[in-house]
């Protein structure tokens, strides 16, 4: 279902002073859902933000859903929602009442109160924005950011610092967006985030997009996923690799001791297992260690995510 | 709970005469909402035309003291609303990233200078009438020409939007929140609006005429009070600080 690149950038550079925040990166990214991943001061805002048509680039072209976010933000601003890393919110204004002004902004909004509803945002009140608490701003944020019904939503750091169910909650929204139609653009230094959420995941370091797939390529690109199992010794490694897909590998270790490389998933551990059945071992210590992105990161830049 | 269809893209900005009315709307009241800008717009202004005129504090020369109080009046709540209420308004606007958010709504930037110049005239209007009505109150009988104070209005608002939104736009939120009570506090006092400008030096009266606060308390009281035609050189004074001032903001104002 991937089809023409909602965001396209190019060559970017983009300099603050004597820094440089982003240096020569490509991204493209087509609709779904796409988790821009790195760690602080990568480069992700600077990035997401030149989209938006908040910064001008220094260098190299950006365009999203086929227009400049500078010279045609007119054309663009209707199309697109946006979710500040934080504040965009009058400090004197409600919850309810910022949302009715944004949706009063737009031709089509989504209905304000089913969304304050979904979001649970109705416990607000007559709570002004400076005395929300954390979670609930970011979640108005949210709800800013989609109210207009737009094709492209920038989600900058949704999640940081919400509590687990919050964090699910928001995930459960923009599976539904993504279920509807909507495109979405996120940034996170989450790992679990990215692997949940993104059919598509670039991990920037340092200015520039390092490896850019699906969460499945990019743990496969990595060392490879394994799966061992214990049973009595010398069994028929060959007929056990005829029963694998073909991009795998099956060793003996030492005796009894068996391991499986390649894609590991339910349907990889029930071909294991079936075949055990069939030649009548009964496999023990079955377990599966699967490669996160966490390890393809700090294999690829040699640096923790989280900072 | 079936929520399938519902988020479905229909993008779109709503018409621009709406979008322009719903940040007026909102912006009116923010700040009515705003105890601090209450104080600065609504009481202080009814506090000293009271004040002032029934106790014999100052001596505001010939004719009864309202006469002279109520047009200075009225030039301190147009530099309240238009000046401080906006710049401090402004400034933490900027600062909360209210300006940048609304950057990438579909209001364009236009509309929103728009919207915040609308919620001015709203609340200025508001406050003449509530001086009028205090004024008349306390025995007040204005003569001149109504066009006359309506351009005085108009082109003082201009002068004092450009300053606030200059200042706004370039210093930090606190910075202007502390700028901009000060400099209403000194233009209060030197600006002749509740002290008359010929209480002070002769130099000093001839360099404070030029200041815009000067510039539309005379012209109002000249009008108001004297019946006089066309105050042009007021008039000329507020409009070269309104395109200074507005020129200048335009130029220097940082969005975020």
């Amino acid at each position: 279902m991937r089809s023409d690149p909602v965001v396209q950038v190019q060559a970017l550079v983009k300099r603050y002073r004597t820094k440089t925040a982003v240096d020569g990166l490509d991204l493209v990214a087509g609709t779904g859902i796409t988790a821009v991943l790195g760690p602080n001061g990568a480069g992700k805002t600077t990035t997401v933000e030149t989209c938006e048509g908040y910064r001008k680039p220094d260098s190299g072209t950006v365009r999203v859903l086929g227009l400049d976010p500078v010279r045609e933000a007119a054309a663009l601003r209707p199309r697109i929602g946006v979710m500040l890393q934080s504040g965009g919110v009058y400090s004197g204004a409600r919850a309810d009442e910022m949302l009715r002004h944004m949706a009063r902004l737009h031709a089509h909004p989504l209905d304000v109160d089913a969304l304050i509803e979904r979001l649970g945002l109705g416990s607000c009140g007559r709570t002004t924005y400076r005395r929300l608490s954390g979670g609930q701003q970011q979640r108005l944020a949210l709800a800013l950011a989609v109210v207009g019904r737009p094709e492209l939503v920038f989600l900058d750091e949704p999640t940081a610092g919400l509590d687990p169910q919050a964090r699910r909650a928001t995930w459960d929204l923009v599976r539904d967006l993504r279920a509807d139609g909507v495109s979405v653009i996120l940034t996170t230094h989450y790992m679990d985030e990215a692997e949940q959420l993104a059919d598509d995941v670039a991990i920037i370091d340092a200015g520039r997009v390092i490896a850019q797939g699906s969460p499945e390529e990019l743990c496969r690109g990595g060392a490879e996923n394994t799966l061992r199992f214990s049973g009595r010794p010398g069994l028929d490694i060959g007929s056990l690799l005829k029963a694998l897909p073909a991009d795998c590998t099956a060793a003996e270790l030492t005796p009894g001791a068996y391991r499986v490389g390649g894609k590991v998933d339910p349907q990889l551990l029930a071909t294991v297992t079936s075949w055990c059945a069939q030649h009548g071992v009964m496999p023990e210590k079955i377990s599966v260690e699967r490669h996160t992105l966490e390890d393809v990161f700090l294999e690829m830049t040699g640096k923790e995510l989280r900072s | 709970m079936t929520t399938a269809g519902v988020y479905t893209p229909k993008p779109g900005a709503a018409p621009l005469t709406r979008m322009i009315a719903a940040q007026a709307a909102l912006e009116t009241k923010m700040l009515l909402r705003n105890g601090e800008q209450l104080l600065l717009t609504v009481v202080i202004p009814t506090l000293l035309l009271v004040l002032f005129s029934s106790v014999d504090i100052v001596d505001t020369g010939e004719g009864e003291a309202v006469d002279f109080l109520a047009p200075g009046i009225l030039a301190l709540a147009v530099m309240s609303t238009a000046f401080t209420g906006q710049a401090i308004a402004t400034g933490f606007e900027r600062r909360y990233g209210v300006l940048k958010r609304l950057a990438a709504s579909p209001l364009p930037r236009w509309g929103l200078m728009a919207a915040k110049t609308l919620s001015v005239l709203v609340t200025e209007i508001l406050q003449v009438i509530l001086v009028t009505v205090i004024a008349f109150a306390l025995g007040w009988s204005p003569h001149g020409n109504p066009l006359a104070v309506l351009l005085l209005l108009v082109l003082g608002t201009a002068a004092f939007s450009g300053l606030g939104l200059l200042m706004a736009g370039t210093l930090k939120a606190e910075a202007t929140l502390a700028a901009a009570n000060l400099v209403f506090l000194l233009l209060l006092v030197g600006g002749g609006v509740v002290v008359p400008l010929d209480k002070f030096p002769d130099t000093a009266q001839s360099l404070l005429g030029l200041l815009p606060i000067s510039a539309l308390s005379d012209g109002l009281r000249d009008v108001l009070q004297h019946g006089s035609g066309m105050p042009w050189g007021d008039l000329g004074i507020l409009a070269v600080w309104g395109v200074v001032g507005l020129t200048a903001a335009a130029r220097f104002f940082r969005w975020e």
